[in-house]
């Protein structure tokens, strides 16, 4: 099939950015998104152009290194799918493809279609982590787990980092993000010493970061490839009230 | 958002039932509408309990306001360049129209106020006879009142369709069962609110009230 895609070609983060039109011929239904883009590539370094630079490691949907918004949807069109494993079969021969960058403010695009996700790595600094004693591993029936807890820890422990809820959120917030990683530590026994910290810690480094706030739109878990289920935002919510209540770190209450 | 907007849903029910009242007639439309201003007699003064109403209802109209305000500018600090191609609703129509919802239910709520409360934009305008007034207002004639009356109510449906989940899950609501039944709530809630205000007028306008 024959395409014709829309690329945001920025030279580095003080250059303006624009979209550039390129034509790609001959795609095989059965190539991944990426590699549709690397045969792009391969061309442009022929023609002695700057190749389009974009995000990839695993292309197997598992380290959540790709993330583009294609023609408006995150990751694309097929749902709970990462750019990477999307199929080009999931387009028709003459489609136009808009390819675009996450957009927020704590996402600065560092070329093209890359941006520093580090903003991400601030907010799991600031609490999603627990106090693990060192040495070998434990027996792993000495904390018991409910089944319940474990399998919603489980899924949000998915999560999987790539940003597609801020890039698809109307408020550019990165509460499905910050809920994954607090969810998954308050719901297992090893994350209850730091769990009311936690939860002011991350949640505050999430608005530090230039993130807008939540107002339960769900449009990020529409876009997750890992289907993070909205809910997880509750359980953040339900913890952030708790621990403001608490006021554990102040001495004497 | 969420304690200030569960405040103001809760005089939207107290007020709605107050309309449903023009159905038992004129006299007892009217005893009520008297009632309402000796609340707490003799303790509070005339109308007493309509100003720490209305003086309790601004505030958390203005507190509303100031909240979704912030939550609107960050969203627009949190994103500096707009995407070239952005899909408009992926999620829920509802949630996308919060904003200019608000803003429409805003107005309605000024003009509200004129027409009906100081009287100023009413063709009867009497203090005395509410009754006169809601009827005159929706009379068959002036069409386009009962036209911006719906469609100020219907964003009203869909501001409390999200608005109401979304107080929901703000105070801690978070299994996904759960989530299910406080979507189906805020629906059928708001479903209910909406139709409970729009039979007035078109009862006015189809003469069962006259």
């Amino acid at each position: 099939m024959n395409l014709t895609l829309r690329i945001w070609r920025q030279s580095g983060p003080q250059d303006k950015g624009r979209m550039v039109t390129y034509q790609v011929d001959d795609v095989s239904p059965d190539m991944s998104f990426l590699e549709m883009l690397d045969v792009l590539n391969e061309r442009l370094i022929l023609d002695g152009e700057q190749p389009v630079a974009f995000d990839h490691d695993c292309r197997e949907g598992i380290c959540g290194m790709c993330g583009l918004m294609i023609n408006g949807n995150a990751h694309g069109p097929q749902r709970g799918t990462t750019a990477c494993q999307l199929h080009m079969r999931q387009f028709s021969d003459g489609d136009t493809i808009d390819i675009e960058p996450w957009r927020a403010r704590a996402f600065p695009v560092i070329k093209d279609l890359v941006v520093d996700r580090n903003a991400f790595d601030e907010i799991i600094a600031a609490g999603g982590y627990i106090t693990a004693p060192t040495g070998s591993a434990p027996e792993a029936h000495s904390v018991p787990v409910a089944k319940a807890n474990a399998d919603a820890a489980f899924e949000s422990a998915a999560c999987i980092g790539c940003g597609a809820c801020v890039a698809a959120c109307p408020n550019g917030s990165g509460m499905l993000f910050t809920a994954a990683k607090v969810t998954q530590l308050s719901l297992l026994p090893q994350g209850q010493p730091e769990r009311y910290t936690r939860v002011i810690g991350m949640v505050d480094a999430h608005d530090e970061a230039g993130f807008g706030g939540c107002t339960n739109a769900g449009e990020c878990t529409v876009v997750c490839p890992k289907g993070i289920p909205l809910s997880t935002i509750g359980r953040l919510n339900r913890d952030y009230l708790a621990a403001t209540a608490k006021r554990g770190d102040t001495p004497g209450t | 958002m969420a304690v200030t907007g569960i405040l103001l849903v809760l005089f939207l029910i107290a007020h709605m039932l107050g309309n449903l009242k023009i159905f038992t007639g004129a006299v007892s439309f009217n005893h009520y509408a008297e009632w309402l201003r000796e609340i707490g007699a003799p303790l509070l003064p005339s109308a007493g309990f309509l100003w720490l109403q209305r003086v309790g209802l601004l505030v958390a109209v203005l507190l509303h306001i100031w909240a979704a305000t912030v939550l609107a500018l960050r969203a627009r600090a949190a994103r500096p360049v707009r995407y070239a191609h952005r899909k408009k609703v992926q999620g829920s129509y509802a949630a996308r129209t919060m904003r200019w919802g608000g803003v429409i239910i805003l107005l309605f709520v000024i003009y509200h106020i004129l027409d009906l409360t100081t009287g100023t934009l009413n063709p009867v305008g009497d203090p005395a006879r509410p009754y006169a007034n809601v009827v005159a207002d929706f009379a068959p004639g002036r069409w386009y009142v009962t036209l911006f009356y719906t469609l100020a109510i219907v964003a009203l449906g869909f501001h409390l369709r999200h608005g109401v989940f979304s107080a929901l899950r703000s105070l801690g609501q978070q299994t996904p069962r759960g989530e299910q039944r406080a979507r189906a709530v805020a629906l059928v809630f708001a479903v209910a609110l909406c139709v409970g205000y729009l039979v007035v007028p078109f009862a006015v306008l189809t003469r069962l009230v006259s």
